[in-house]
């Protein structure tokens, strides 16, 4: 498969998005993986990352959920294909820096991928849509024992799979959860949630992980800790945070609805006006607007059918994304026209909110 | 204790001596009286003896500093300049620094998550065989013929298990 035939397949985040639990976007386990004797990408010789590289390649593309995968390094990569990848999820923003020595597999449907020579040898993540923690883990863990047949791992009884950075070192995984909490943000409880969370040895951050910012009121909840715990141990108590944030933002939104539905009825309404004569927007503020209607869809002012469209939109509205779709490079100014063209388009014949249908909506 | 203690981040003898309790393990930290200033033990607000402890531990006796990964060539100042480690053999070389961070930094010290069994059944079928190889060399040249002719046979076993795969 090739990196433009593999932009173009439906993924896994753009389409198969049935998000049940509108709440939680998508989840995400990755595991952090060595190979044995091997100097660690950051310290190892270029020579050395060659060889590691086409050993990981090999080992990868032949496993199951690998077949007619992408597999390429990532010198091979234009910055926009880059781009895109990073967008996805698919690879780190870190990894797309690499200068050579670097690839990734990426499997059809976009769920399964293997980076290379990023932080580890191997960084190997699943990505499923909605929350799905428990068959995130369990495909995952059948990759990485499908990968232990052929691949040596650094291992010791004592640490578990040893990774460039102690704070990785035990399970080696890291799972995740993107939520879309716009009453928390709105009600300024943010900050209260990620106290509470982080006593609970758990992290969140922005979208795109370590020191990216929450526009679109879209948060990444994560396991801290690596070490002295089960990989099971960590998804259970990682699902029961993440249940209980669910409550806090239902209690949020319940709360906003009952002191002054009108202002959050009146946000709404605005970014749909904006979305659909709108002509100059920042990918900063789409996903903001966005956000909104996605909350609107929650209360029953747009149908549940338009969940999936916004999801889709709040990653083809993303820089990488735009200029694939408009076939060029622009500069951020003309991508903030193109964008409101783009968005003017997909909202000219979008459902019409309908703010009477909501239980709490006003007269 | 015979020698007075020293500080923890210069070799001086240490005057301030600090206890803080975190999820209930207790950690102690010894410092002089520059070094205390220096990193504001004196103003208990502005101090956290988590990150003291890993500073701590990350300069650690001038004997043990030039110690350099076998494997790898990696020492501790690298350490202390990337955050990360050479390679997966920097675990034993430098389990000395190593120990005390893990204590703040993860939920426990010891795994207890998944083991990879097959990895590691290869890995003692492969320390076995490279261990009959030795021990045939020796004893052909030692002339012990018959010691010789049994490990031949169990050198065959071992690669009858390897199976198809060839040993890595």
């Amino acid at each position: 498969m090739t990196i433009s035939s593999l932009i173009d397949t439906p993924s896994e985040l753009t389409d198969a998005a049935s998000s049940k639990t509108a709440i939680v976007l998508m989840t995400r386990v990755r595991l952090a993986r060595n190979l044995t004797g091997n100097s660690f990408p950051g310290w190892a010789k270029p020579a050395q990352r060659e060889e590691v590289l086409a050993i990981c390649r090999e080992a990868v593309a032949a496993s199951a959920p690998m077949k007619r995968s992408l597999s390429i390094n990532i010198d091979e990569l234009t910055d926009l294909e880059k781009q895109i990848l990073v967008e996805r999820h698919l690879i780190s923003r870190e990894l797309s820096g690499a200068k050579s020595g670097a690839g990734v597999v990426i499997s059809r449907d976009q769920a399964f991928s293997v980076m290379i020579n990023e932080e580890d040898h191997l960084r190997i993540q699943v990505l499923r849509s909605g929350f799905q923690l428990k068959k995130t883990w369990t495909a995952i863990n059948e990759l990485d024992t499908a990968l232990e047949d052929r691949l040596d791992y650094a291992f010791s009884p004592t640490l578990g799979y040893l990774t460039a950075c102690p704070t990785n070192l035990g399970t080696g995984m890291r799972a995740s959860a993107m939520m879309h909490l716009p009453a928390l943000v709105i009600a300024s409880q943010m900050e209260k949630v990620v106290r509470a969370v982080n006593q609970l040895g758990m992290v969140v951050r922005g979208l795109f992980g370590e020191g990216s910012d929450a526009s679109g009121s879209i948060f990444q909840i994560s396991n801290q800790t690596t070490l002295g715990e089960s990989e099971e141990g960590i998804i259970k108590r990682l699902g029961s945070v993440l249940n209980s944030i669910i409550e806090h933002e239902l209690n949020a939104r319940q709360k906003l609805l009952e002191a002054d539905a009108n202002k959050i009825f009146d946000k709404i309404g605005r970014a749909f006006g904006i979305l659909q004569n709108g002509h100059v927007l920042s990918s900063s503020e789409a996903m903001n607007l966005l956000s909104l209607i996605r909350l609107g869809v929650d209360l029953g002012v747009f149908p549940d059918a338009n969940r999936c469209v916004i999801d889709r939109l709040l990653i083809e509205a993303q820089p990488g994304h735009l200029q694939h779709a408009q076939r060029g490079e622009f500069e951020p100014g003309q991508r903030d026209l193109l964008r409101a063209m783009r968005l003017r388009g997909e909202f000219a014949n979008f459902t019409k909110p309908n703010f009477t249908l909501s239980s709490d909506g006003p007269n | 204790m015979a020698n007075p203690l020293k500080c923890d981040l210069c070799t001086k003898p240490a005057t301030v001596h600090l206890t803080q309790i975190v999820n209930n393990k207790v950690h102690k930290v010894d410092l002089c009286e520059e070094c205390a200033q220096a990193k504001g033990v004196t103003d208990p607000s502005g101090f956290s003896l988590a990150d003291l402890l890993l500073k701590a531990s990350l300069n650690p006796e001038p004997a043990a500093a030039g110690v350099r990964c076998e494997q790898c060539g990696f020492t501790q100042n690298d350490f202390k300049k990337q955050g990360r480690f050479g390679c997966p053999a920097c675990y034993d070389t430098f389990s000395a620094i190593i120990e005390p961070m893990l204590d703040t930094m993860h939920k426990g010290t010891a795994h207890t998550g998944k083991v990879p069994q097959k990895a590691l059944a290869r890995k003692s079928l492969y320390d076995r065989l490279t261990k009959l190889e030795t021990d045939l060399t020796e004893a052909i040249k030692s002339e012990r013929y018959e010691d010789a002719a049994r490990t031949r046979d169990e050198i065959n076993q071992v690669k009858h298990t390897f199976g198809q795969k060839p040993p890595r």
